[in-house]
C-alpha cells in the first residue's frame, strides 16, 4: 500500500488554515490592541474636529504667543516651546523605560521590571505636574472653558485679526483635548502603580510570564503616541 | 506528529524577537532627534524667515507621522507581530485618513459661509 498523501488531504499549516489564532498572540492583548484602535478613533475625531473649526476660521491665535512662558519660574515671555519640549522629553523618557521594563520582563529579572516602572511612574507624575502647571498658567492669564481673557491683541500675529470667536474655540478645544489626554496619562499611571505592586508581590513571577508588563506597557505607548499627534496640532502648526 | 506540532508552537513563541537594550536606545535617539529638528524649524527656521509657515506645516506632520511609525513599529513592538495582527490595526486607520478629508474638504465650506 502506498502511504502517499494525495495533494487534497495534507494537513495544511498556514496561519489561517485553523486549529490556532492566525494572530498568534494572548488573548488579552489583542483585545488591548483593538481597545487602543478604538481609543485612536476616539482622539482622531477631537483632533480633526480641531482641524476643521481651525481651517474653517478667518484668524487664529497664535500659538508662540499663547505658550511662551515658562509656568513655575520667572519666565513670562519669550521662550515659546520650551516647557512643552520638557513634558515631551519627560513623555517620551517615560515611554523608553517602560519599553525597558518590557524587555527585562522577557529575561524573568523581576528587580529590574520593578525599578524600570517605578521610573516610569515617576515620569507619568512629572508629566502631569507639568500639565497641571500650564493648566493653572493658562487659567490665571483667563483662559478656561468658556472664558478667554480680555484683551486678545497679544495672541494673535499681527497680520491676523483679533477674534473672541475662534479664541474661545481654540480654549475649549485645547483644554479638552489636552484634558482628555491628561485623563490617560492619569489612569495609565495608577494601571502602572497596580502592575508595579503585582511585580513586587510575585504574580508574574508565580504565573510564568510578564505579559501583563506588556501590555499595559501598550496603553503606555499608546499615551505617549497620542501626546507626540497633540504636540504637534496644538505646539507646532 | 504532536511532538510535532508542540515544537511548531514553541517555535511559534520563540520567533516573537524582543527589543534588545541597544535597539531600544536606537529608538529613543530618533525620537528625541526628530523631536529636535521641530524644535529647530520652529524656533529658529521660521523666525528668520528661512523657511515660511506654510512650507513648515506639512514638515512637521511628516515628521510627527515618522515618530509615530517609530513608537508603533518599535516600542509597541508591531512590526514583529504576525501579519495578521499588523494589518488587523492598521487598516482601520484608513477610516480616520477618510474622515480627514471629508472635514476638511468641509471646512472650506464653512468658511465661505461665514464670509
Amino acid at each position: 500500500m502506498s502511504t502517499a498523501v494525495s495533494p487534497i488531504d495534507e494537513v495544511k499549516t498556514t496561519p489561517w488554515s485553523g486549529g490556532r489564532s492566525p494572530f498568534s498572540v494572548e488573548y488579552g492583548k489583542i483585545m488591548m490592541w483593538f481597545f487602543l484602535l478604538s481609543d485612536a478613533f476616539t482622539f482622531s475625531s477631537l483632533l480633526i474636529a480641531y482641524g476643521a473649526l481651525r481651517f474653517s476660521s478667518v484668524s487664529w491665535p497664535a500659538a508662540d504667543l499663547i505658550f511662551q512662558s515658562v509656568p513655575g519660574t520667572s519666565i513670562e515671555h519669550g521662550a515659546p516651546l520650551v516647557f512643552v519640549g520638557i513634558m515631551t522629553f519627560i513623555l517620551i523618557m517615560s515611554s523608553v523605560t517602560m519599553v525597558l521594563g518590557v524587555e527585562a520582563g522577557h529575561r524573568g529579572a523581576k528587580k529590574e521590571v520593578a525599578i524600570w516602572l517605578v521610573l516610569t511612574v515617576v515620569g507619568g507624575f512629572m508629566f502631569l505636574g507639568c500639565q497641571a502647571l500650564e493648566w493653572r498658567h493658562l487659567f490665571s492669564e483667563g483662559f478656561g472653558w468658556g472664558h478667554i481673557p480680555k484683551d486678545l491683541g497679544e495672541f494673535f500675529h499681527k497680520d491676523a485679526t483679533p477674534s473672541a470667536a475662534y479664541t474661545q474655540q481654540f480654549a475649549n478645544l485645547f483644554f479638552t483635548i489636552t484634558g482628555f489626554h491628561g485623563f490617560h496619562v492619569f489612569t495609565g499611571v495608577i494601571i502602572n502603580i497596580i502592575i508595579l505592586v503585582n511585580v513586587l508581590v510575585g504574580t508574574y513571577e508565580k504565573r510564568g510570564s510578564y505579559l501583563m508588563v506588556e501590555k499595559v506597557g501598550l496603553y503606555w505607548h499608546f499615551v505617549d503616541l497620542v501626546w507626540v499627534f497633540v504636540f504637534t496640532f496644538f505646539y507646532l502648526v | 506528529m504532536s511532538s510535532e506540532t508542540t515544537h511548531a508552537a514553541h517555535h511559534e513563541g520563540e520567533e516573537h524577537e524582543s527589543m534588545t537594550k541597544k535597539k531600544i536606545w536606537s529608538v529613543f535617539w530618533i525620537l528625541l532627534g526628530i523631536t529636535t529638528i521641530e524644535f529647530i524649524i520652529a524656533l529658529y527656521l521660521v523666525p528668520h524667515g528661512i523657511i515660511p509657515l506654510k512650507a513648515a506645516n506639512p514638515v512637521y506632520i511628516i515628521l510627527t507621522l515618522f515618530k509615530a511609525f517609530y513608537i508603533i513599529a518599535y516600542f509597541m513592538h508591531l512590526k514583529f507581530e504576525r501579519v495578521g495582527l499588523i494589518y488587523a490595526v492598521v487598516v482601520p486607520v484608513l477610516f480616520i485618513i477618510g474622515l480627514i478629508l471629508v472635514l476638511t474638504n468641509e471646512s472650506h465650506h464653512w468658511i465661505d459661509l461665514r464670509a
